[in-house]
């Protein structure tokens, strides 16, 4: 349950207490979750995955957190949101049927209706509060309430009322996610952030040069820290995951273990032993230089010390590079079949920056590999901005910035979960 | 068994549709000041426009709550309009008898 902050006091802050969202990297730029029994603004332009950030929170309450929820749709159906969820992998109507969510679409039709004087939104507070009651929700989402004000017109009674519903959630002590869609000049076309400060999150999706990008911000958060810069985000068909890049910090631990490099005479060169543990190695060359070949190497030698690899290629496709290396003498397709290696192949111009990166960090934190190879990572200057790609691989390579010279691959160990 | 503090012209006993030529319902939150107002208001549009052929429902929507739900109702007072289609819902305390008559579908819209 929330506990109560002491205002002006910045240095004695009691911490409040969070509710996790489950959402991939979300809840690590959020110190943890969202403010447990308050109410989130979640913002931004149409299509941008305001309902989907929603669905996230309350099936992950549900399904991880013992934390039933209400969907109060203003906008799909309940039968539109669960097959435009189904593909995230969302059984909607399974967890309806468990008595974990209650979906109830809030039909507005203005000219159903017929204004006659005096009223309030009673109705709906006895509906929602049913709702939460029926199944002892502990989250709730409005997605989106804006839509109220195109169903009646007495602005005034809506604006109160508004204010009412929210103090109303608070004083229910449920999490509330209410969503709203961009206005000019503010963050939602009603000013809802007037009423609903305890944070805001802003979503956008941009698409430049074909190339589309989804990114988050956090734009408040009372009484919490949080990061405050923009994180990438993704959807794709297992939901929606924030990469947390930024929030790197250069803590990590420097490991004084080496590694072979897989080319004996190289690990003579670097010291009799080869590459650190957890470090960052630019290769760099011009073409046929063999910087392929030095990864593979590399490879190799992790595999046959029984660990796991993951290379990322962006201008061939797996078999062609266990073709190329078969003839220089490495089988890689044998570490393939044991399960030590997983390729991950995609063309550069197939997505933006952080689309890549995002896709990278998700594959990464589920194969826990030890060596990453990224083959050329120049591919991925291709698709960005240098000055994007620098803000958001420096920080996580260590030994050289991905803008000197002619970088190749890299390659660390140990992964550190969260860095990228 | 349900609320009702409205003479009910009864109903209609298993024969199939409305034997009234209206069927109004209207959902209050409580009996407070706006709700009475509001009953008072649709009993009188009622008794002069089309005495003895309505049915008039008074739900409290605190005592059944899962009908907010059921009959798409977010604002107290609701009249909503069963019979004749096209239904429609007429909101607030029924005080500007011009719109209620509109939303009845008894005089066009200007
Ligand atoms: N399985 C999926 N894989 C990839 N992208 C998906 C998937 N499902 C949905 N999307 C993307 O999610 C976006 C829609 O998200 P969502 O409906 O949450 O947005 P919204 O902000 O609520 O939009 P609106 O303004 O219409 O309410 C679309 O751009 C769609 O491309
Ligand atoms: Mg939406």
């Amino acid at each position: 349950m929330a506990i109560a902050e002491t205002p002006g006091h910045h240095s004695r802050i009691v911490q409040l207490s969070k509710s996790p969202t489950g959402i991939d990297g979300f809840d690590q730029v959020a110190g943890g979750g969202l403010p447990a029994g308050r109410p989130t603004l979640v913002c931004g332009g149409a299509g941008c995955g305001k309902t989907l950030f929603a669905i996230s929170f309350l099936v992950h309450g549900a399904t991880r957190f013992d934390e039933p929820g209400v969907f109060m749709s203003f906008d799909e159906s309940g039968d539109e949101l669960a097959q435009n969820v189904a593909s995230l992998g969302f059984d909607l109507p399974g967890l309806v049927e468990k008595k974990k969510l209650v979906l109830d679409h809030v039909k507005i039709e203005r000219r159903e209706i017929e204004e006659t004087g005096d009223y309030d939104l009673e109705g709906l507070f006895v509906r929602l509060g049913y709702a939460i009651d029926s199944i002892g929700a502990r989250r709730v989402v409005l997605d989106t309430i804006e839509s109220l004000f195109a169903g009646l017109a007495n602005q005034s009674i809506l604006r109160a009322e508004l204010r009412r519903l929210f103090r109303w959630l608070k004083d229910r002590g449920v999490t509330a996610m209410i969503t709203g869609e961009r206005g000019e000049g503010t963050l939602t076309r009603q000013g809802l952030e007037e009423y609903v400060s305890d944070a805001v999150i802003v979503l956008d999706h941009r698409v430049t040069e074909q190339i589309s990008t989804r990114r988050l911000r956090i734009v408040k958060y009372r009484g919490s820290a949080h990061g405050t810069n923009e994180y990438p985000f993704l959807i794709d068909e297992d939901g929606l995951s924030v990469l947390p890049v930024t929030s790197i910090g250069l803590t990590h631990d420097a490991s004084s273990e080496r590694i072979s490099t897989g080319v004996a005479r190289l690990d003579m060169m670097l010291g009799g032993r080869g590459y650190f543990r957890g470090s960052t190695i630019l290769v760099s060359g011009t073409a046929g230089a063999g910087k392929s070949s030095l990864a593979a190497h590399f490879l190799d030698a992790a595999c046959r010390r029984g660990e796991r690899c993951l290379a990322f290629v962006f201008e061939e496709s797996p078999q062609q590079v266990v073709r190329n290396m078969r003839s220089i003498g490495i089988d890689l397709q044998r570490w393939v079949e044991r399960g030590l290696l997983e390729f991950h192949a995609a063309r550069p111009s197939l997505h933006g920056l952080e689309m890549h990166l995002s896709r990278m960090h998700r594959a990464i934190d589920r194969f826990q590999p030890s060596v990453v190879v990224l083959d050329p990572v120049s591919s991925l200057l291709r698709v960005a901005q240098q000055t994007d790609v620098q803000a958001t691989l420096t920080p996580a390579s260590r030994t050289a910035g991905p803008s000197t010279s002619r970088p190749t691959w890299r390659s660390r160990r140990s992964w550190t979960p969260g860095s990228c | 068994m349900e609320p009702s503090n409205t003479p009910e012209t009864g109903r209609n006993d298993g024969a199939p549709g409305p034997r009234h030529a209206y069927v109004l319902r209207l959902f209050v939150a409580g009996m407070t000041a706006r709700s009475t107002r509001a009953v008072a208001n649709i009993l009188a549009i009622c008794e002069e426009h089309f005495a003895g052929a309505y049915e008039l429902e008074v739900v409290n929507l605190y005592e059944r709550p899962s009908l907010a739900a059921g009959e798409q109702i977010i604002a107290a007072p609701t009249c909503v309009k069963a019979f004749p289609l096209p239904q429609r819902r007429i909101i607030g305390d029924m005080s500007n008898t011009g719109r209620v008559l509109e939303g009845l579908d008894l005089v066009t819209h200007a």
